[in-house]
This record gives structure tokens, C-alpha cells and sequence, in this order.
């Protein structure tokens, strides 16, 4: 909830729309890189009609004194080039009676959904303005405007403009003319949206989207072979792997389908590579007769789904977390696989690594759930930790004596076999087999191997990055991936009203953890579980792998909107009440 | 005689056209390969309701939408599939498949190859702008080798796909080329595949012009074909091995019977089955 | 089925000889509803991309090209429209010569741009029945063929005067900042 509060404020959250080429996706790019050069936080989703170019467009904004990792319950200004038909992202763009609409006068009235929102309608005559300084577009004034509401120093949005639009060369003087305008028509605005100074600025922040960090997460965990398949919205992390990778000395290959790309990094790493690849859920589905391959016949891989609404085609251009079960229960036979998920923008990167560890030291599929909103958002975080020491996979030295690729092992990890190494040469096969990798169809052998591929990811130890714990209180906000912002924020505001909640949000969701989940719920009465998808799959993940306290219960939507922080406080607080959300 | 005649008493192309509007480009070659399927449509002389437009994924595989026949929307790569099963099943219908270059011969690649050699009476149609639109301007396989893209910075150095080749090599009884910037030979194309039996396969070249400006060149480059088609499979095979790609008309017209599903002999009811098992 | 491989293509076709006033005013008119039927098309497709204020100037256009078929039809007294080969005319290039071409579009192209477009059509159809009255086999189709001329030269005019009226697009027309988009 935006407060009336005419203090400078922690956070603001603005929204640029406009259509037909007015560039608001890269005004709203310039403002965020200017707020985070200043030294603040925030982030931007983008948000568009189905039309490649010249359609609808809104650029969604939040900066903040600290780091956030999710958009606010409400927008306090709305700026808009113009209005054609961005009445379709009224949903998306919340107004209340203290927001402000800034809108052309020569565009026409704002539509009647944002004004009945009681905003407060201020105009700004974009394109007379533009008009005025030939060689510069409305989107600058807007710029200009947002970032003197806000209060961004007008020095480092000039500075980031010249290193932006390079390529705009002889139209800058004028690009930053429009900007100056815009700032001096909302002199007589600001104030009432300005942001607090940044409180200190951390070393090394990044300004990254979550694909683009979970690229990098991949190549710092030691990835050097990458099939792409392109599709939305997972496309633009193969993009930034496309010249990364070849850069460290890695392999890039543009796959024909899924089916390819899901078969060609299981045979990279079966020479020894470690591999990966990104799809969202159609292709994961396409993907799950390989996995099961690989999960067979003990090859480790990265798949990192970046979800978006379903199912089937669904959604494509927005996010969801309704991908749980397949990435659970999704392979046919007993198939244990590594899930991991993320909870931060900045965590798509340390959480893939850890990934790329996993799959390498314990030989098997692990699957990334990433998702629209973090693979496509970009924002301001703090530097994401790298894990260290390079992944460690078990091979087997040439010559090694009686080689068993599959042997029983307490740890159930066994030696691999790399091809060129002289000695062990073994076939791998998604054909049940016994020790030394030749097809067995004997319940002896299917027994054992089924109990090794189990056994040596339940005896792993995950140390403590598989959960964010924190709080105290009898009621529990249990959740995963990109809700957990949402829920760290009601539970500020919870805290505010003395309701003592605890948050635990899962970066391990497979294998389960039951010992410790139990042990993060100690004296817990209440949950709330939350997740964005329809049918709760979460919770019934949670259902089926632990024990869970008497009161149970869900705030869940689906997409394409996102979970707010004020749902879950709702949710929250009628939780404590004993009465229905 | 014009073969886009329309029979007496049969519906005009704008019959064939929906209310929706396409949300391609302004400038995409799309839009006049609409436009040939009404025409052809109208001049084969069927109902919206007993055609069958299916589609992948893609730019191109959006025109279900903008017609009123049937449509089927499906997932990418798979349009060929979906249209097999449902010409099979349905016989009286008339089945046209519609794609890119990327949903047909990427990820479509296999069952391009098996629907040509099947040879159920099918015409497919596969609008090529040599890249992937939808997702953003990746090569796709009939992308020139030295064309520069994020997913391939320095091209892909890769030999272009020959669609027709491979059509006509895979089984295909019926192969064109034609061209978006002749909607009427588009459609005169499209109708003399449709009529005709088999899998009948049109490539149209159809430019992009978000993502491939260049090819506004391609209305130079085109040409009709030099001799009329031929039924003589290795002579069509020399001719499509050797043209520049942008050769337009019938370059291969078989006379392959179409496929036949399985025939029961002699035939049985359900009581005659049981009566099998009866003691 | 014609044997004929290069009419396939549409490219160098000889169109059909116009010998009475009936051919003659039927080719005239399926060349407007077909100028009229293209304009429209333009026209939705940039409403899709926001461009309203050429859309508005297609839609014109359109209307201006409907009320020319209408006055065909009045001046002959025909109470239907002429039949016409479905799949069009066969014109001597691929489409008529008032009908612009698809790849003329740029979503943000200027309303000068849209005129440039009309002004190339008209000076097309001009020449078009500047050629049939010179094919014409007799004199009445040749009269009635230099009298469309003269009201296709008309047009080119007013086209002209109208263009002067409409700012000439700046440099940045064709400028959009923001990337294209994955929409599947």
C-alpha cells in the first residue's frame, strides 16, 4: 500500500505506457540504470501486446532505498505517451487515490479505468514539447518528468543517456533537451513522489536480469557445452551464452527442437562437459522422455525452466509457478531428479551454479525452476555470492582396476568413466543394468540400481542454502521462487501489527528435506502456503513430502498477475484471526 | 479457362476471411498469402466448414485465426502431425497445413520427411522468410550461412535447407514454389495443390521485413519457371537441385495414389468378435 | 489446366483485349474495388500496430476508392457489380495498377508516406488506361479509356495538392528505441 505519508519515501513505484514505437521500454531501461548508478535499488518488468512491433507497451517500475525483489500492491504514477489500448494493463497497474496520472492532453482523456481508481489527473503535453526540440521524441520528456518526480539527480540520467544512445549520435543534444524539459514541467509535481537518498551504497551491485544472471550463474559453475532451443521467456539466457560461452572456452549449438537440444547435452556430458540447457514448459514437457534418459543412465545436466503461465501453449509472455509438478513428477518410472528454485533475481545466478554443482557431484538432471518474472525483470541486487570451489565430478583415473561404471557404492556415486581414458570404456544405456553397465532385466539388479540412483541424492548434504528461514512466531509463510519477496514484505508489514510469522522459502524442493523442514517449523500452528498457479501444486508437494502442522492453509493465484505482498498480508492476517482469507 | 474460377453458386473469397485482424507486421508477405488462401478457397469450390487449416507455432502458423474455415492451432513442429490424424480420421475434409520455415523444417524437420513420404492427401504450405519471427530473428535452416543473429553471432556457417529437395526426395507428389508478392499466383498455386492428390507441398517465399529488411530485394529476384512442371521425378530433382531458389510455378507434379488407410477383410461386427471367444 | 508456366507467376501476363465499354468498365472497376479492398487491408493493419493517424488516412483513401466503383456503377446503370473472375482481374503485373503493395507498409510510417503510396497508384492507373486507349480497337473504348486517364491524371493531382498539405516526415521517422519482442 503506497502511504500518504509526504516524507520522502523508501519506495515508488512508476509505470510508462504508450504504443505504436514510443519507446517507453527504453525510457524506463534509462531510468532504472540512472537510479541504480545513483545509488538506489529497484527493478522494471516490461509488459506488451501480441504485436512484435508498434504495439502497446508498459514499463513497470519500482525504486527503493533497499533491495526489491518484487513490484509493490499499487503504482504511484502513471505516465503515459498515449493511451491506445493500454486500458489492457489496467490489471497490472494498480492505481489508488493517491496516484498520479500524467497523461497527454492531445492523446486524449485517460481511460476510465485508471481515473476511477480516484488518481489524480495531471497533464503534460508530451508531444508539443518533443515537437519543440526537433530531434527528440516524447519518451525523453517522460524520462525527464519521471526522474524529476522522483527526484533522480538529472546529472546521472544525462550520463547514462550518453552512454546508451551512443548510437543516436547528433540527435543527443536534443535527446537531452527533452529530458531538462520534462524535469522542469514536473518541478511543480515533485515532492510528493520523491525518494529518499540512497542509504549507502553496497560494493559491486549488479543491474542484471534473471536470465542473464542465471546464464552467468551456469558458465561460473563450470558449464561449457549449451544446445539452444529458442523460446519465450527463456531465449534471452541462451542469447547472453551465445558470445559468453565461446568467450571461457565453451560451445554453443542452435538445436532443432527441444528434442535435440535435451539429446545433444546429454551426449556432451557424457564426454565429460558439463552441459546445459534453457526452455520454459512446453519444452520441458518435450524434454522428459531425455531426462528420464539421463537420470537412467547417470549423466549430469542442467535444465533451467524459466516458467510461464500454461498449461500448453498458456501464456507465454508472463510468469507462473504451475510447472512444480512436472518438474517433480514428470518422468515416467521411479526417476529421482535434482528441482531447485531460485528466490531472487540475484539468486538465479547463485542458485544455477549450485545447480551445475549438484548435477556434477551427484551425476543426475537437476531442473532450475526460474520463471517469466525474474528471467525478463531486471533490477538492482546486491552481488550475487559465488559458491567457490569448481564442481566436482567423479571420475574414474584410466586403468582403474575391475571398473564398475554403476557400482554400488555407500554414497551411491560411483566413478565415471570419460571417454578417451584408456581402461575404462563402459556403455551408458537408459536400459536397466547391473554394476558394470551391461542390460539386466533382474529384479536384483533394477532393486539395486533403483536404491543407488535414490540413495545418493537423499544422503547428499545441502547445507544450508536449501531454505531461507527466518522469524519467529507460531504461524509459518511457506513458499519458493518468485512469491518470496511478496511474502518477506507482508511479513515486515505483519510484524508492524505484532503478528510474529516466520518465512521459509525452498531453493531444494527435490529431494525432500523432511527432517529439516520439520525441524524449521518447530513450534509452528499455522501455515500459509503461497505460490502463483491454479491448482496448488506446491502444497500438494508439501502435502505428499512432509509433515505438516494442523492448520494449513493456501493463498494462491494464478498468473499472469503476480502475488502481491498485500494478498499475503490479507491472508496473513486472517490466518491469525481464525476466519476465512 | 481461369482456375480460379469460382463454380456457379459457390462462395466468393471474402467468405473465407474472419473478422480478426492480423497482428503481422505491416510490410509481412503473410498478409497476401492470406489473401491467396481465400481466393484459393473460393475457386476450389468448398464450404468454410469442410476445410481444416492447421498450424504450429510461429508467425506464420497464426492464419487458422484469420480464416473461417476450421482451425487447429497446435504445438510447434507438430502441425503435420495433428493433419495426418485428422485427414485420416476424416476423409471428407479438406486438410491444408500452414507454418514457417522454422516450425517446418527445424523443429518439423522429421515429420516433414514422413508426412511427404506417407502421402495422405494433404497440401501443405510453408510461408519462408529464412528466419524464426516469432521469437526474435534466430537463423532458422533456410537462413543464408553468413547471416548474423545473437544465437549465432558469426552466422551459422551451416549449408541452407532445401525444402524442395527433400520434399521431392521424401515422397512428395506435388512441389511448388511461389512467391507473396503475386497473391493471385499464390493462389492459382494453391488451388492447383489442393486439387491436386497426395501431399501436396507449396513453398511461398514470403518476407519478413522486421527482421529481414533485405529481402524487399527478393521481388527482383524472382522468375517464373523457365518449363512447365514435370511428372518425371528425376528430371524435377535435377531442376530444384540446380535452380537459384527463387525459380516460381509446379516444378514436380507425381501421380502417386494417396495414401490408404488399412482395409479389414472380411468384415466383422462386434458380435461376430465375441462370438470368437464364445466356448 | 493451362500449360502456360509464365501466367502462373503473374509476371509479364498480356491481359485480355478490352473491346466494348462493357469490358472497358468492368476492368475499371474491379481496379477500384480492388485499390479499395487494399487500403482497407492497410488500414486494420496499422489500427493493430497504433498508428492511428495513417489508418485513418487508409480508411479515406478506401472510401474514396469505393465512391469511384459507385460512380462506375451509377454511370452505367448497373444494379450489381460487373462479374469478376474470382481470384481478380488478370492484370499485366501481379496485382492492379491502383493497388499498393504490402511491402510499401512501416508500422511507423507517416501520413506522408500513405500519400506517397496513393500518389504511385494513381500515377500507375493513369498510365494503365493511358495504354489501353492506345490498344483500344475502337473508338469508343478509346474515348471512354483517355476520358479514365484524364480523371486518373485528376487524382495524381489531387493526391498532390494533398501531400503538400501533410508535413514531410522527419529524419527520426523510422526511429524505435525499444527492441522488437518475443510474443510465442
Amino acid at each position: 500500500m503506497t502511504t500518504t505519508d509526504p516524507a520522502p519515501r523508501t519506495s515508488v513505484s512508476l509505470a510508462l505506457c504508450g504504443s505504436g514505437g514510443a519507446g517507453v521500454m527504453t525510457a524506463g531501461n534509462l531510468l532504472l540504470e540512472a537510479a541504480a548508478r545513483a545509488g538506489w535499488y529497484g527493478l522494471m518488468v516490461r509488459s506488451s501486446g501480441p504485436q512484435i512491433r508498434g504495439g502497446e507497451a508498459a514499463a513497470l517500475l519500482r525504486i527503493a532505498t533497499r533491495p526489491v525483489d518484487c513490484l509493490d500492491d499499487q503504482f504511484d504514477a502513471l505516465i503515459a505517451v498515449d493511451w491506445q489500448n493500454v486500458h489492457r494493463f489496467a490489471d497490472e497497474v494498480p492505481l489508488g487515490p493517491a496516484s498520479v496520472i500524467v497523461g497527454d492532453p492531445d492523446q486524449g482523456a485517460a481511460p476510465e479505468v485508471f481515473v476511477a481508481s480516484g488518481a489524480r489527473s495531471v497533464p503534460l503535453p508530451l508531444k508539443q514539447m518533443a515537437k519543440a526540440i526537433p530531434g527528440s521524441w516524447p519518451n525523453m520528456i517522460a524520462l525527464g518528468a519521471a526522474a524529476g518526480m522522483l527526484g533522480i539527480p538529472l546529472d546521472t540520467v544525462r550520463q547514462v543517456v550518453e552512454q546508451s544512445l551512443k548510437k543516436a549520435g547528433d540527435t543527443l543534444p536534443a535527446t537531452l533537451a527533452a529530458i531538462d524539459a520534462g524535469a522542469r514541467a514536473a518541478a511543480s509535481q515533485s515532492g510528493a513522489l520523491a525518494l529518499a537518498p540512497p542509504a549507502g551504497r553496497a560494493d559491486r551491485r549488479w543491474l542484471v536480469t534473471g536470465n542473464q544472471a542465471a546464464g552467468f550463474g551456469a558458465i561460473r559453475g563450470g558449464v561449457r557445452f549449451v544446445a539452444a532451443y529458442p523460446i519465450t521467456p527463456a531465449t534471452e539466457l541462451l542469447e547472453y551464452l551465445a558470445p559468453a560461452l565461446p568467450q571461457v572456452g565453451g560451445v554453443l549449438v542452435q538445436a532443432e527442437d527441444e528434442l535435440a537440444s535435451i539429446n545433444m547435452i546429454i551426449g556432451a556430458s557424457y564426454g565429460g562437459t558439463p552441459a546445459l540447457t534453457a526452455t520454459a514448459g512446453p519444452g520441458l514437457a518435450l524434454m522428459t522422455e531425455a531426462l528420464g534418459l539421463a537420470v537412467a543412465a547417470e549423466v549430469p545436466i542442467v535444465v533451467v525452466d524459466v516458467m510461464r503461465g500454461g498449461p500448453s501453449t498458456g501464456i507465454p509472455a508472463k510468469s507462473e509457478q504451475s510447472d512444480v509438478s512436472i518438474a517433480l513428477w514428470g518422468l515416467h518410472g521411479d526417476a529421482p531428479r535434482l528441482v531447485l528454485a531460485p528466490n531472487s533475481i540475484g539468486d538465479c545466478a547463485t542458485t544455477t551454479e549450485w545447480a551445475v554443482h549438484l548435477a556434477e557431484a551427484l551425476q543426475a538432471p537437476a531442473i532450475v525452476l526460474s520463471d517469466q518474472f525474474f528471467g525478463q525483470a531486471r533490477a538492482v541486487t546486491e552481488r550475487p555470492a559465488g559458491l567457490g570451489a569448481a564442481p566436482q565430478r567423479l571420475t574414474a583415473p584410466a586403468h582403474a582396476a575391475d571398473y564398475k561404471r554403476y557400482a554400488l557404492t555407500d554414497s551411491g556415486v560411483s566413478p565415471m568413466a570419460i571417454p578417451g581414458r584408456a581402461g575404462t570404456a563402459y556403455t551408458a544405456d537408459g536400459l536397466e543394468h547391473g554394476e558394470r553397465g551391461i542390460p539386466s532385466s533382474g529384479a536384483g539388479d533394477h532393486r539395486a540400481q533403483l536404491d543407488k540412483r535414490q540413495r545418493k541424492l537423499a544422503g547428499h548434504d545441502y547445507g544450508a542454502r536449501w531454505a531461507d528461514v527466518e522469524g519467529t512466531g507460531p504461524t509459518a509463510v511457506v513458499t519458493f521462487g518468485s512469491c518470496t519477496g511478496a511474502a518477506r514484505e507482508a511479513l515486515a508489514r505483519a510484524r508492524a501489527d505484532r503478528i510474529e510469522a516466520r518465512l521459509v522459502s525452498l531453493r531444494l524442493l527435490a529431494p525432500a528435506r523432511p527432517a529439516l523442514l520439520a525441524a524449521a517449523l518447530a513450534g509452528v500452528e499455522r501455515v500459509l502456503v503461497v505460490e502463483q498457479n491454479h491448482g496448488g501444486q506446491f502444497l500438494r508437494y508439501l502435502r505428499a513430502e512432509y509433515d505438516l502442522p494442523r492448520v494449513v492453509r493456501s493463498c494462491r493465484q494464478p498468473g499472469p498477475l503476480p502475488v502481491r505482498a498485500a494478498d499475503i498480508h490479507r491472508a496473513l492476517v486472517a490466518l491469525e484471526q481464525g476466519r476465512p482469507a | 479457362m481461369n482456375d480460379l474460377a469460382t463454380p456457379a453458386g459457390h462462395l466468393q473469397p471474402a467468405a473465407f476471411k474472419s473478422d480478426y485482424k492480423p497482428i503481422w507486421c505491416p510490410g509481412c508477405g503473410d498478409y497476401s498469402v492470406l489473401s491467396a488462401f481465400t481466393k484459393a478457397f473460393a475457386a476450389i469450390g468448398r464450404r468454410p466448414e469442410e476445410i481444416v487449416v492447421v498450424s504450429g507455432i510461429g508467425c506464420s502458423s497464426r492464419i487458422p485465426a484469420y480464416l473461417t474455415s476450421y482451425g487447429f492451432h497446435g504445438v510447434h513442429g507438430r502441425a503435420l502431425a495433428a493433419a495426418t490424424g485428422l485427414k485420416l480420421a476424416r476423409p471428407d475434409l479438406t486438410v491444408v497445413v500452414a507454418g514457417g520455415d522454422g516450425d517446418g523444417y527445424s523443429i518439423g524437420g522429421n515429420h516433414f520427411l514422413h508426412a511427404c513420404r506417407r502421402n495422405v492427401d494433404l497440401t501443405y504450405v510453408v510461408m519462408d522468410n529464412h528466419v524464426y519471427g516469432m521469437t526474435k530473428g534466430q537463423p532458422s535452416p533456410t537462413t543464408e550461412p553468413d547471416w548474423a543473429s545473437k544465437l549465432s553471432p558469426k552466422g551459422t556457417g551451416l549449408r541452407v535447407f532445401h525444402p524442395l529437395a527433400v520434399a521431392l526426395a521424401a515422397g512428395a507428389n506435388f512441389v511448388a514454389r511461389a512467391f507473396s508478392g503475386d497473391p493471385n499466383g499464390v493462389a492459382e498455386i494453391l488451388a492447383d495443390a489442393i486439387r491436386h492428390p497426395g501431399f501436396s507441398f507449396v513453398e511461398v517465399l514470403s518476407p519478413c521485413v522486421t527482421f529481414r529488411p533485405e529481402q524487399r530485394a527478393w521481388k527482383q529476384a524472382v522468375h517464373p519457371a523457365a518449363v512447365a512442371a514435370t511428372d518425371d521425378p528425376a528430371r524435377a530433382a535435377r531442376r530444384i537441385l540446380t535452380d537459384d531458389g527463387f525459380n516460381l510455378g509446379v516444378l514436380y507434379r507425381g501421380d502417386r495414389a494417396p495414401y490408404q488407410p488399412l482395409v479389414g477383410e472380411p468384415a466383422k461386427s462386434v458380435a461376430d468378435l465375441e462370438r470368437e471367444f464364445e466356448l | 489446366m493451362t500449360k502456360d508456366p509464365v501466367r502462373r507467376t503473374g509476371r509479364a501476363r498480356k491481359p485480355p483485349a478490352v473491346r466494348t465499354m462493357d469490358e472497358l468498365m468492368t476492368v475499371a472497376y474491379a481496379l477500384e474495388v480492388e485499390a479499395a479492398e487494399r487500403y482497407t487491408e492497410f488500414a486494420d493493419a496499422m489500427a493493430m500496430h497504433n498508428n492511428c493517424e495513417v489508418a485513418e488516412l487508409f480508411r479515406k483513401l478506401a472510401r474514396i476508392e469505393e465512391k469511384h466503383g459507385a460512380q462506375i456503377l451509377a454511370e452505367m446503370r448497373w444494379t450489381e457489380p460487373p462479374p469478376l473472375p474470382a481470384g481478380g482481374y488478370r492484370w499485366q503485373g501481379p496485382e492492379g495498377p491502383e493497388t499498393g503493395e504490402h511491402t510499401s507498409l512501416h508500422y511507423l510510417m507517416q501520413p506522408y508516406h500513405a500519400l506517397e503510396i496513393a500518389l504511385a497508384n494513381e500515377r500507375r492507373a493513369r498510365a494503365f488506361f493511358d495504354d489501353l486507349a492506345e490498344r483500344a480497337t475502337s473508338a469508343a473504348v478509346k474515348r471512354a479509356a483517355q476520358a479514365m486517364a484524364v480523371e486518373e491524371a485528376e487524382h495524381v493531382r489531387l493526391i498532390e495538392e494533398w501531400m503538400r498539405k501533410v508535413p514531410a516526415p522527419d529524419a527520426q521517422w523510422d526511429v524505435d528505441l525499444d527492441p522488437p519482442r518475443h510474443v510465442d
